[in-house]
């Protein structure tokens, strides 16, 4: 089980909590040019290391908030929860 | 090599069995080879296998971090099916079922390839109708399929729930009678041993540090037991295929997730097909042990970690209770997780890649052990010839910036509804 401490109510188990992916992945900006290579990258490829990953997480049974969530993706050790308005 | 026959059992019985010849020998890395693969898993070892055999390429290494068949060859849940729809998977897993079927005298390798027929279960007229689309299509690209209405599924697996008030009741089923298991961990060393006889190099505990690459082409590879110079490369790695891919500077449609899987202890035999749950995600078997085989969903979040957490595996085994609810009463008695390179479109890529001389066989999600030959051979060919073959010019890598998606089932690295 994990716990994640979602920083508007606090400690929670996993159960109360649905994946979002990949937080560093950024929309491309509207009204320049977009090459099919950034939406490509947008859209489908990921990094996906093994380690730290910055992801996202939504309080789906909570506060139904998105967080950011830093966790080891080989241990599962989480090491910083923050605001999804928050960076690292 | 030794050829495995009632015979040779005589003639070895008189000596204690003490005398076989080992079934591969453990190589240590050469300066310089015609192909590497990396990955000592299935689909590296029948690549080897078939690089050798229909291609006469036999200067090949293949290079392991772990040991043979370690990965998620060893983890899986051993089922065989072609039970697709779209042309492009229907065509290349059937032609893997014909290579199932001649395994065990091609690889004189007894894998217990065992056609007991997979059901999916189907839980409303909705289902049924998608079904029988399905199986018509699959009948159409010359695969058996059957469709099941709820007496015939009843008579076939009794032991499922058809009361009155479940909250998915039974409407019927799609059957490929054709499908079924094989012992997983004797597909690798079949191939193994008949690779190795072959003059294939299998190289374990022999980590992929990093690789040459310069003006585009791929010169050689670092190991954690030297250099080797190879113009050809092929990656087998599944989970691992993020890991060297970043080694190779390369991002691609994959994200590496964990899976779960677990058997129950061992009864005596009362499912004698494989069944998939088909108002949520799960699939049972019985294995030749009596142990019932069961795994449904992904863990649902990036992982590395090859062992799993309780809350998917309860939910999994939830619907696996509403499904067979004599499964409540039996103790779990291993579980355990593999990590899965999960591609975008929920289909796997084997292409070349804009690196010459570097291939790329990845993107299993759940489905990897029964494309293990399909998959080595149609890869072998691509290595050798430097082109894809019809059956796997589908699984591009650039399907994804092209829009061709191969998104069957509309699965792929998100559990959408969790």
């Amino acid at each position: 089980m994990l716990y994640i401490k979602c920083p508007h109510c606090g400690m929670r188990s996993q159960n109360e909590f649905a994946y979002g992916g990949d937080a560093s992945i950024k929309r491309p900006e509207l009204n320049i040019k977009i090459s099919d290579q950034d939406w490509d990258n947008f859209v489908y490829n990921r990094k996906s290391l093994r380690g730290k990953h910055l992801e996202l997480w939504q309080h789906l049974l909570g506060c139904r908030q998105w967080i950011k969530v830093e966790r080891d993706t080989a241990t599962h050790e989480i090491f910083k929860t923050l605001k999804a308005n928050e960076n690292i | 090599m030794q050829k495995y026959s009632i015979f040779n059992l005589i003639k070895n019985a008189f000596s204690g069995h003490q005398n076989w010849d080992l079934a591969w020998k453990d190589a240590t890395p050469k300066k310089e080879y015609d192909v590497v693969i990396i990955g000592g898993g299935g689909h590296g070892l029948a690549t080897a296998y078939y690089l050798a055999k229909e291609h006469n390429i036999t200067n090949v290494a293949i290079i392991e971090k772990g040991w043979l068949g370690g990965g998620n060859m060893g983890r899986n849940t051993t089922i065989i099916r072609s039970n697709y729809m779209y042309d492009d998977n229907a065509m290349f897993s059937e032609f893997g079922m014909d290579l199932w079927r001649k395994m065990s005298q091609d690889l004189n390798y007894n894998v217990m390839f065992s056609p007991r027929g997979i059901i999916n279960l189907a839980h409303s007229d909705a289902q049924m109708n998608i079904f029988t689309r399905r199986g018509n299509s699959m009948r159409l690209n010359g695969i058996d399929a059957v469709l099941l209405n709820r007496e015939e599924v009843k008579k076939i697996i009794p032991m499922a729930d058809f009361s009155d008030n479940v909250r998915f009741p039974i409407f019927g089923g799609l059957m490929q009678p054709s499908a079924g298991t094989a012992r997983h961990d004797a597909v690798a060393w079949g191939y193994a041993r008949q690779a190795d006889s072959m003059g294939v190099d299998i190289i374990q505990n022999c980590e992929v540090t990093g690789f040459d690459v310069s003006s585009g082409k791929i010169n050689g590879v670092r190991t954690s037991r030297g250099d080797i110079k190879v113009k050809k490369i092929g990656l087998c790695v599944a989970g691992s295929t993020n890991i060297l891919a970043e080694k190779l500077n390369m991002t691609i449609p994959v994200e590496t997730h964990l899976l779960q899987a677990c058997v129950s202890e061992p009864v005596k035999p009362v499912l004698d097909k494989v069944v998939t749950f088909g108002a949520g995600h799960f699939y049972i078997s019985q294995s030749d042990k009596g142990e019932m085989v069961m795994g449904g969903d992904l863990d649902g979040y990036n992982s590395y970690a090859q062992r799993g957490n309780l809350p998917t595996l309860q939910h999994v085994l939830t619907e696996g209770v509403a499904m067979m609810p004599f499964l409540s009463k039996l103790k779990i008695l291993r579980t355990w997780g593999g990590i899965m390179d999960m591609s975008m479109d929920g289909s796997p890529i084997i292409d070349k890649t804009h690196i010459e001389g570097l291939y790329l066989n990845c993107g299993w999600c759940y489905g990897g052990f029964k494309a293990t030959p399909a998959s080595g051979w149609t890869f072998a060919h691509t290595i050798a010839q430097d082109r894809v073959h019809k059956l796997n010019a589908g699984y591009s890598l650039n399907r994804f910036s092209t829009g061709h998606l191969l998104d069957e089932k509309g699965l792929g690295t998100k559990t959408w509804i969790s």
